[in-house]
């Protein structure tokens, strides 16, 4: 049986059939859709949304030690917060199958760098798989288990953004019964330092076993050998290079650590020219060049930068001109994204520009905080950075700086931050954008929304009593909505003399709760509007402008979120009249 | 071996252009192609531009399309029409387009940026467009944001997918009480095609 999958769908769907039986991940662009597929059609795979990757690494670890098949999945960032565990489980390698899917993001559509994660797999020496295709991502999985069972160490699946957002065709199956491992506890393999000095070697020895499999592995194949080219190629730039050059001979290396040198060797010595067409850095290519191969086109012909594509390709290679974009003498109106229609978010950033605050963003829709109209966000780096980046910038004699957070990312890594500014006597003043949900993956669950993957209700975490918890002396909750409210919070925030936190509460309008509403929206009454464009400076994009200047709502729009109401000096903005509706 | 069909679908996120390229290629899996599509996007649902990629042939590699090789380009929106017309195949390729205009919210000035001759740029660059009332039509059916389907019907009519896969694939993925409603939009846009005017060459 064969369905069109998502990437991610298959990898998913791999995992069921492999016998998985935890999963846990923190949502993630481009891994967010394999969690959720796992929720909605494969329960029995226990998934779920931790509270960061840290700590769904740890829970995973502890599965897999336990003696049972664990996915963990995450986006390329997400692996910088479970670094730690990620860089030290290995010593003692697991006992039920363990893998890791890592979802890079070439391109930065929605990500803040651009980190190709082969290397942190080097540096924490875990064997990388990297599919091709959506078949592949589902095959690759049930590869992988076995790998890390045989070998007895965590697996790392590598996708990109192309792989997990694109649907393919795939050959699907059913679940193996998988049967749990027997645990046997062993402080000489999982706990003290003194005894890894123990393990080390064995870390080293598992390396180079790993090397001979890569060797003959079938993920590594050579296809049309007597082609003339060579092309060394992994991930989705396979699919470009079986476009771009269809009769070349490819190696296509579908684990890319470690690397195969005999393979490699023997397959560049057949060639006079090998291109090495690699998404991301120059991780297989470094290690070519350092086997001494020469005779290889990589880098400096397609770029480390940004996406490829088969047009990168033909172009790189100088195989004809791709057409670009019209040129109309201005450019072409960009669309860029923006806060949706009746946001919380928008009260909040629109209140901080009057302010003149410097504001320390974190990652979150409320990044958009930084583009036009608002402009008012002006660092964004990682996840929970806003709260020590504020701490730090207020040290460099900076007054008037603010935090903002919204309630997922603070759970994910604020909450030391603020113990730390409490500790230290920092000034802080710290805006969590409350909206019940981790917004911009998608309106996630999370333990503020009191509610799990499944919709399931847990207990609410309390923002305010954790923040009082924390020493905080101001804590003042507000409406998002209500613009006053929230202009006197921040103000009494920011005047006050030790750390302050303000709660800016209401839901993200993408809850399907939110979506589900009868609305019944808000009109401009012409005879009372004076055209003075208070409600303009509002920037709801649901407000328009008629041909005679004055303002209109769009009904379909309107989330009646009441803030153009409130803004207006002569109440000419209402609720419609239910004849008018 | 056979050539493989790129087609482009793009719009504003929020009008259904991915549903109809998600329609697209199950059909083209009913019709027993090799299917793959991608949606090139970071924020869509937030007024963003929004672009998917659906190819189908025999076997088919890489599920982006290179510009100039696509053979329709199917544009919800007026100023997506003039942002990836360079998509569309010079000689075998057209651009079918919902005569609908959204101003980006997001960008101040926009009201006075937009190119309301977008039509015509289009025209003098010599690419072949259809230009069908979609959301007028749809509107007209009792529902805008069935334009989409209006445009889906249309495209049809340029497809080797035969009527009755289109019929089976409807009725797979749309719900019920919406499938009459659909129907109709599919139908009308169907009949744009059978009515149009041969294109001047």
């Amino acid at each position: 049986m064969s369905e069109l999958l998502l990437g991610n769908q298959a990898i998913a769907r791999g995992a069921w059939e492999a016998g998985v039986a935890f999963a846990a991940g923190y949502p993630g662009t481009p891994s967010t859709e394999i969690i959720e597929t796992l929720a909605a059609r494969f329960p029995d795979t226990h998934p779920r949304w931790s509270t960061n990757e840290k700590v769904a690494f740890e829970e995973g670890m502890g599965a897999a030690i336990g003696g049972l098949r664990v996915l963990v999945t995450m986006k390329h960032v997400g692996l910088n917060v479970a670094a730690d565990a990620f860089m030290v489980f290995p010593y003692a390698g697991t006992n039920g199958g363990f893998l890791i899917v890592s979802a890079d993001d070439p391109g930065m559509h929605s990500s803040q760098n651009e980190q190709d994660n082969r290397y942190l797999a080097r540096m924490g020496k875990v064997p990388v798989l990297e599919p091709s295709d959506a078949q592949e991502c589902r095959d690759f999985v049930l590869a992988a288990f076995e790998l890390s069972e045989k070998f007895s160490t965590p697996v790392m699946l590598r996708t990109t953004t192309r792989l997990a957002h694109h649907k393919g065709l795939v050959q699907v199956g059913e679940r193996t019964p998988i049967d749990q491992r027997p645990f046997e506890p062993d402080p000489k393999r999982f706990s003290v330092p003194i005894y890894r000095k123990l393990l080390r070697p064995r870390v080293e020895a598992r390396l180079a076993q790993l090397q001979e499999y890569a060797e003959t592995c079938p993920h590594n194949r050579i296809e049309r050998p007597d082609g003339e080219i060579g092309v060394v190629t992994s991930g989705i730039a396979y699919q470009y290079v079986k476009e771009v050059l269809p009769q070349a001979a490819i190696l296509r290396l579908g684990m890319t650590f470690p690397l195969p040198p005999r393979l490699l060797r023997e397959f560049c010595e057949r060639h006079s020219t090998v291109y090495l067409v690699e998404e991301g850095e120059p991780f297989i290519e470094e290690y070519m060049r350092s086997l001494g191969i020469s005779n290889l086109g990589g880098k400096e012909l397609f770029g480390v930068i940004g996406e490829y594509s088969p047009g990168r390709l033909r172009q790189s290679l100088a195989l004809g001109d791709i057409p670009q974009p019209l040129t109309t003498g201005a450019p072409i109106l960009p669309r860029p994204p923006m806060m949706c229609v009746g946001c919380g978010h928008r009260t909040v950033f629109s209140v901080l520009r009057q302010l003149k605050v410097i504001v320390a963003g974190d990652i979150g829709c409320y990044t958009m905080g930084a583009l036009p109209p608002y402009e008012a966000e002006h660092t964004t780096f990682c996840m929970g950075a806003s709260i020590g980046t504020a701490i730090g910038l207020e040290r460099a004699g900076h007054d008037r700086v603010a935090a903002v957070i919204g309630d997922s990312t603070f759970i994910h890594a604020g909450i030391p931050a603020l113990i730390d500014a409490v500790y230290n006597g920092s000034r802080l003043t710290l805006i969590i954008l409350d909206n019940s949900a981790t917004g911009m993956t998608g309106a996630q669950s999370n333990p503020a929304a009191g509610t799990n993957l499944f919709g399931e209700h847990t207990p609410r975490l309390d923002l305010a009593r954790l923040v009082q918890a924390a020493g905080v002396e101001q804590v003042q909750v507000v409406d998002t909505w209500q613009r006053k409210q929230v202009f006197r919070a921040i103000n009494q925030a920011l005047a006050h003399p030790g750390p302050a936190v303000v709660i800016a509460q209401g839901p993200c309008q993408q809850l399907p709760e939110m979506k589900r509403r009868d609305i019944v929206p808000y009109v401009v009454e012409e005879e009372l509007c004076t055209k003075c464009d208070a409600c303009f400076r509002v920037w709801c994009p649901a407000i328009k402008r008629t041909e005679q200047g004055f303002p209109w709502i769009e009904a379909a729009e309107c989330t009646a979120c009441t803030v153009c109401a409130q803004v207006c000096p002569t109440d000419a903005i209402a609720l419609r009249q239910p004849e008018q509706a | 071996m056979q050539e493989v069909i790129n087609l482009l679908f793009v719009g504003v996120g929020g009008q259904g252009s991915l549903l109809i390229a998600e329609l697209t290629s199950l059909a083209a899996v009913q019709a027993g192609f090799d299917v793959k599509q991608t949606e090139v996007h970071g924020v869509s649902q937030r007024g963003g531009s929004v672009e998917t990629h659906v190819r189908f042939g025999a076997r088919v590699h890489s599920p982006i399309i290179t510009p100039g090789e696509a053979r329709v380009v199917i544009a919800l929106e007026k100023l997506e029409a003039l942002r990836f017309a360079h998509f569309a195949h010079p000689q075998n390729g057209e651009l079918l387009i919902n005569d609908f205009e959204i101003v980006p919210s997001s960008v101040l000035n926009a009201a006075e940026l937009y190119p309301y001759d977008a039509f015509d740029v289009l025209r003098s660059r010599g690419y072949s467009l259809t230009v069908l009332p979609a959301s007028d039509t749809a509107h007209q059916l009792g529902d805008g944001r069935m334009a989409n389907v209006v445009l889906l019907g249309a495209l049809s009519t340029l497809l080797p997918i035969d009527a009755a896969t289109w019929q089976k694939t409807l009725q797979m993925r749309i719900p019920p009480r919406y499938l009459a409603g659909n129907g109709s939009a599919f139908q009308a846009g169907q009949q744009f095609m059978a009515d149009r005017q041969p294109a001047a060459t």
